[in-house]
């Protein structure tokens, strides 16, 4: 038997620099920080595979690039070279940052999903839990009222949001709620790809322990593939099948999420392993 | 008919702080066939969770090969198979069982091993299903099933990772000291549904400290002692 190998999403070299870049970059930077142009490589040469129906976890500190990758992956960041493809974008042939706009927007709401860590930039926070929703069908093409309706009362119950909630503004929402309102969002047009970025930090445990659960159902029910980007090895340890460490903007270790954390072979690895609680 | 030939496996630890390499087991040779049970036994420390761990790829295998003839792929070698395929065989056909539980929160110990069922791609209703068999099989109290199993007996516990394990029919089973810290009354218990795994031909490969304790149920033996296979 052949396993289905075709990934969707391929990342190859994605760099993304921070200043005009010199001739002595690369060398004796100071972490990611060329000491002679002082320009910043937030993300270095990262490449990567997401295959159907995975998890697969980001770890790395703070400044590893983690969320460099994710950003622009959803075009919030223009990278400076690399190429990325998408199995539902031109059968994953063209690299996604030589898209138009219009294409970007319909890859947006088509095809990727994203939660960002704080619910402001992935919300709207003065439309209703509903209308949220209904703004990415939207986007996506639909004008049936009816059908967005039913699809917003659905996913709302999925994310345990109680419907006689669902006209209600996020604002008035605990950030667990906008939390899973932001998940629910991401999830509207059935995507094939969910970019997480650290969606459970500074929850507190009980609501961390209803997002991780949802997490994991949604995978199961909606055959998603995922992007998880967490500092908490805890976070990764449960829901990721493979694991990423990034350090400098650099990768600098993949494997099996049990193998990375039972026997971490980098040394920055082996330290962070070393200093979980 | 071999399922498993472990063939001069050695794995090494290299810790970059402090510059340390330790050889957790070395030159290890054994084969499993179809419907037999090996028993691993030795001091703590000897290696014995090191050959599963790496059979499992938990530890990335040093030297030696892993050959298991699995159904999906036939002959394939765990030390180099891809991390897709090794994630599939832990879903369809390899099991592992500690005395640890790795449970997702706010999860009951049905759910637990309903998940196990939903992975490999069937419905909530025939995962409900055979959840509740093997739970009834292992013999977990049905008052259990709907409880967070945080607060599970070393027993309890036991049985709902041999029952997430389980309830995939997995080919080859690995059970990695299932009877450390068990009295002696749910030793017996975990002997006995031993015992019957067996009896349904199942291929096992156990770590035990006390294996006077299961007597007349491994085929073979090994002993470990320093990393190695000394009888």
């Amino acid at each position: 038997m052949q396993l289905d190998e075709t990934p969707v999403l391929t990342v190859r070299d994605l760099t993304v620099r921070y200043g005009e870049g010199c001739s002595g970059c690369g060398q004796g930077m100071e972490k990611n920080r060329c000491p002679v142009c002082g320009s910043v490589w937030a993300a270095n040469d990262v490449s990567l595979d997401v295959f159907p129906g995975e998890v697969l976890g980001i770890v790395g500190e703070s400044g590893s690039g983690k969320t460099t990758l994710m950003r622009s992956l959803y075009f919030d960041i223009a990278p400076t070279s690399g190429s990325a493809f998408l199995r539902g974008y031109r059968d994953g042939q063209k690299n996604i940052w030589d898209a138009s706009p219009a294409e970007r927007r319909t890859m947006k709401n088509n095809i990727m999903g994203m939660v960002y860590q704080n619910p402001v930039m992935g919300l709207r926070m003065d439309y209703s839990a509903a209308s949220n929703i209904a703004e990415k069908i939207i986007a996506a093409g639909s004008r049936n009222a009816g059908e967005m309706t039913a699809r917003a009362t659905e996913l709302l119950e999925a994310v345990e949001i109680p419907v006689s909630r669902m006209s209600e503004m996020p604002k008035s929402f605990s950030g667990g709620m906008q939390q899973r309102v932001q998940i629910s969002k991401a999830l509207a047009n059935n995507p094939a790809l969910l970019l997480l970025d650290e969606v459970t930090t500074g929850l507190d445990l009980s609501v961390q322990a209803k997002v991780l659960d949802l997490i994991r159902r949604i995978k199961v029910k909606y055959g998603v593939s995922i992007l998880l980007v967490s500092h908490d090895l805890a976070v990764i340890r449960m829901l990721a099948d493979r694991t990423i460490v990034m350090l400098d903007g650099k990768i600098v270790e993949s494997g099996l999420t049990d193998q990375i954390l039972e026997d971490p072979q980098h040394a920055y690895t082996q330290q962070l392993v070393h200093s979980l609680i | 008919m071999e399922i498993l030939r472990i063939q001069n496996l050695t794995k090494n630890f290299y810790l970059h702080n402090p510059g340390l390499k330790i050889t957790s087991c070395r030159d290890i040779n054994l084969t499993l066939n179809e419907g037999e049970f090996i028993g691993i036994v030795g001091l703590s420390g000897a290696g014995k969770s090191t050959i599963l761990k790496c059979v499992n790829r938990s530890y990335l295998p040093g030297q030696g090969d892993i050959l298991y003839d699995s159904e999906a792929f036939g002959a394939i070698n765990l030390s180099t198979a891809t991390e897709r395929e090794i994630l599939y065989l832990r879903c369809h056909e390899i099991g592992y069982v500690s005395q640890f539980l790795n449970v997702m929160p706010r999860t009951t110990a049905k759910e637990h091993v309903m998940n196990a069922v939903l992975d490999m791609g069937a419905d909530r209703d025939s995962a409900d299903a055979d959840a509740r068999e093997i739970l009834a099989y292992f013999r977990l109290p049905e008052n259990l099933w709907d409880i967070y199993p945080a607060t599970f007996s070393g027993g309890e516990r036991l049985r709902l990772n041999l029952a997430h394990a389980m309830v995939k029919k997995p080919r080859l089973l690995m059970l990695d000291e299932p009877t450390a810290s068990l009295d002696n009354t749910t030793k017996i218990l975990v002997r006995d549904i031993l015992r019957s795994l067996k009896d349904k031909g199942a291929s096992m490969i156990g770590i035990f400290h006390d294996i006077e304790f299961m007597e007349g149920v491994c085929d073979k033996v090994f002993n470990i002692s320093e990393g190695a296979i000394i009888s």
